[in-house]
């Protein structure tokens, strides 16, 4: 291998793990705030990357129907149990983000003609469609579940993974789509050909982060958010409802995923199921950072991103066994050096 | 002049799945007054809190906190009303600094519009000036007096209408202890009405307007503190030289 050549992949390993460093980040937040393996994350990587697809190309997108579908059961589920304790207080809230929201987006985009909006009105349109599908599967799946352990959790996770991958094929059918790009852009950095769109993945994704950084270490929110996965009694002693955290951070896992899926999309074909082995690098990036840690998860998921860059040069027919085995001696050495710290009691 | 009952509890029970814990215990606070619940280890004080507050569901009975009477108490709920729990565990947010655990306890004030947490905490750091020149610190490396400051200074960045307290004193050195019941006294003044839960019954009842006695999920007697201070059981139990429960 020659310079021009490792540069060129790690150039590669770079853009991807700048993805896998923000699915990282994501699946960190839900469960330091849930405890919730987040495994459908990769699913709204799909989603994002596949309604902007769809906008391209002139066709609804069929998270359009998933929008108005969940919140319909989320609507059904705040009527039966506000006539059953008799509070009306939440119903308006509840009905407005899922009934009324879903309804306006439905009729923006039936109306109009969103292959012929410009493509930064396209991205917000995809995020404003994926992005409260977070907060429904929560409502729906995990708020109910919120004392179950971790491990019933993850098989619900498992649970709702493939049933969002059905309903994946079932909106966009089989085949694979690529977006057009942000910029078609090329540099020449020393012999090596970067494109616009690397660097739109590499620029969007540091700028996400440091977004995140500033939201956890300045705003009211994010120390809430904070405060609830260090301490969940105390959050709620502070009046921070463990539900209102939950369905933030998959809010905010669901923008994180959705936004990543945009980025890749013009340099990645992307099928129904794509996001899952993306969203599994993220994980191996998260275990990591013993899914505590953001900066190390990120730092883990950057390198996953240039291991498989690499070894798919060497030994491209291995590259997911190299990588998802790098998990075992990063388990094995995290097991020997953490001390377990007991909660107190 | 007799003030308004702020906080009335009528014939509350609270079970660990099939053992009972709380057998119709009925209490109430008026605004402006400190109320004690004395009572030994296991008595059920930290479940009587936890019930009002809303962290434990109750099997049945009343809790009526400034009039409202919702048939599902929610903790978040509570917190707006102004009702603010210090729990016995402190629960403090141990890997965030001293300054952003205040700023929490003032996080139902901030969603219900209020935008006075600065002032709020400059009367905190009034109180508690250890707190001030500790606000960069971690939460988890304060020493053990330090912790409980702050566990009452968050829960006063609230700015409750009724204060809870489980068990202020555990664990402390006898002159933080004294601090914090002189803190306590003169929050009085500002009109914050508190509940006391003490095994400390001597210092409890020098501070308090009022206190019960529960014991084994029951309350065995209630009256003035001056009441119980001459009652001779409390004096055999709590108060004596040979006091049972008296550490
Ligand atoms: N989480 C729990 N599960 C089962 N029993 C409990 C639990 N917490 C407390 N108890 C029991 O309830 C009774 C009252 O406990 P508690 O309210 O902590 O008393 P106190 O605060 O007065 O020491 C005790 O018998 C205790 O063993
Ligand atoms: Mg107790």
């Amino acid at each position: 291998m020659d310079l021009q050549i490792a540069l060129l992949l790690g150039q590669d390993g770079i853009v991807n793990g700048a993805i896998y460093a923000l699915l990282a980040l994501a699946l960190v937040l839900v469960f330091a705030v849930t405890r919730i393996i987040f495994i459908p994350q990769g699913e709204f990587v799909a989603f994002g990357a596949l309604t902007l697809a769809s906008f391209q190309v002139g066709r609804v997108p069929g998270t359009l129907w998933l929008l108005v579908g969940l919140g319909v059961l989320v609507a059904v589920v705040e009527i039966g149990i506000a006539t059953r304790n008799g509070t009306l207080r939440r119903l308006v809230s509840a009905l407005t983000w899922n009934v009324a929201y879903p309804a306006v987006a439905a009729i923006i985009i039936l109306l109009g003609e969103p292959g012929t909006w410009p493509l930064v009105v396209q991205v917000a349109a995809a995020l404003a469609l994926v992005v409260p599908l977070g907060p429904m599967v929560y409502r729906l799946v995990y708020q109910p579940l919120q004392s179950a352990s971790v491990l019933v959790l993850l098989i619900v996770s498992v649970a709702v993974h493939l049933a969002l991958v059905g309903l994946g094929l079932l909106f966009f059918g089989a085949e694979g789509s690529r977006t057009t790009p942000f910029s078609d852009a090329r540099l020449d950095v020393g012999g090596v050909v970067v494109t616009g769109q690397a660097l739109w993945v590499v620029g969007a994704s540091a700028v996400l982060i440091v977004v995140l950084y500033v939201f956890f270490e300045r705003s009211l929110w994010g120390k809430a958010l904070r405060a609830t996965a260090i301490n969940r009694t105390g959050a709620r002693l502070m009046g921070i409802s463990t539900t209102q955290a939950g369905k933030l951070s998959f809010a905010l896992a669901a923008a994180i995923g959705a936004a990543s899926g945009i980025l890749i999309a013009p340099i990645t074909t992307v099928y129904y199921d794509t996001g899952f082995m993306i969203g599994l690098k993220g994980f191996v990036g998260a275990i990591v950072g013993g899914l505590a840690s953001y900066p190390v998860a990120a730092g883990g998921a950057v390198l996953v991103g240039l291991l498989e860059s690499y070894s798919s040069f060497w030994a491209s027919a291995f590259k997911e066994v190299i990588v998802f085995t790098v998990i075992i001696p990063v388990l094995v050495w995290r097991s020997l050096t953490t001390r377990h710290v007991e909660e107190e009691e | 002049m007799e003030q308004p009952v702020i906080l009335d509890v009528e014939d509350l029970c609270v079970g660990y799945g099939r053992v009972e814990a709380l057998h119709r215990v009925s209490l109430n606070v008026r605004a402006g007054e400190i109320v004690t619940v004395i009572g030994p280890n296991g008595a059920g004080k930290t479940t009587l809190l936890s019930a009002i507050m809303g962290l434990l569901p109750r099997s049945s009975g009343n809790v009526r906190f400034l009039h409202s009477a919702a048939r599902e108490i929610e903790v978040e709920r509570m917190v707006a009303m102004g009702m603010t729990l210090v729990p016995e565990k402190r629960e403090l947010f141990g890997e965030m600094s001293v300054e952003d655990n205040l700023l929490l306890g003032a996080f139902m004030r901030r969603r219900l519009g209020h935008r006075d947490e600065r002032a709020t905490m400059d009367e905190v750091f009034g109180t508690f000036p250890r707190l001030k020149e500790r606000r960069d610190q971690l939460a988890g490396t304060l020493s053990g007096g330090e912790r409980q400051m702050l566990a009452i200074g968050r829960a006063l960045m609230a700015k409750p209408k009724l204060l809870m307290l489980d068990e202020p004193s555990l664990g402390l050195a006898p002159l933080i202890v004294r601090e914090i019941f002189r803190v306590i006294g003169r929050l009085r003044q500002t009109g914050v009405a508190t509940l006391l839960v003490e095994q400390n019954a001597k210092a409890a009842l020098q501070l308090a307007d009022r206190g019960y006695v529960l014991e084994t999920g029951e309350i065995a007697l209630a009256g003035s503190s001056g009441e119980l201070r001459d009652n001779p059981r409390v004096v055999e139990s709590y108060l004596g030289l040979g006091g049972k429960h008296q550490q």
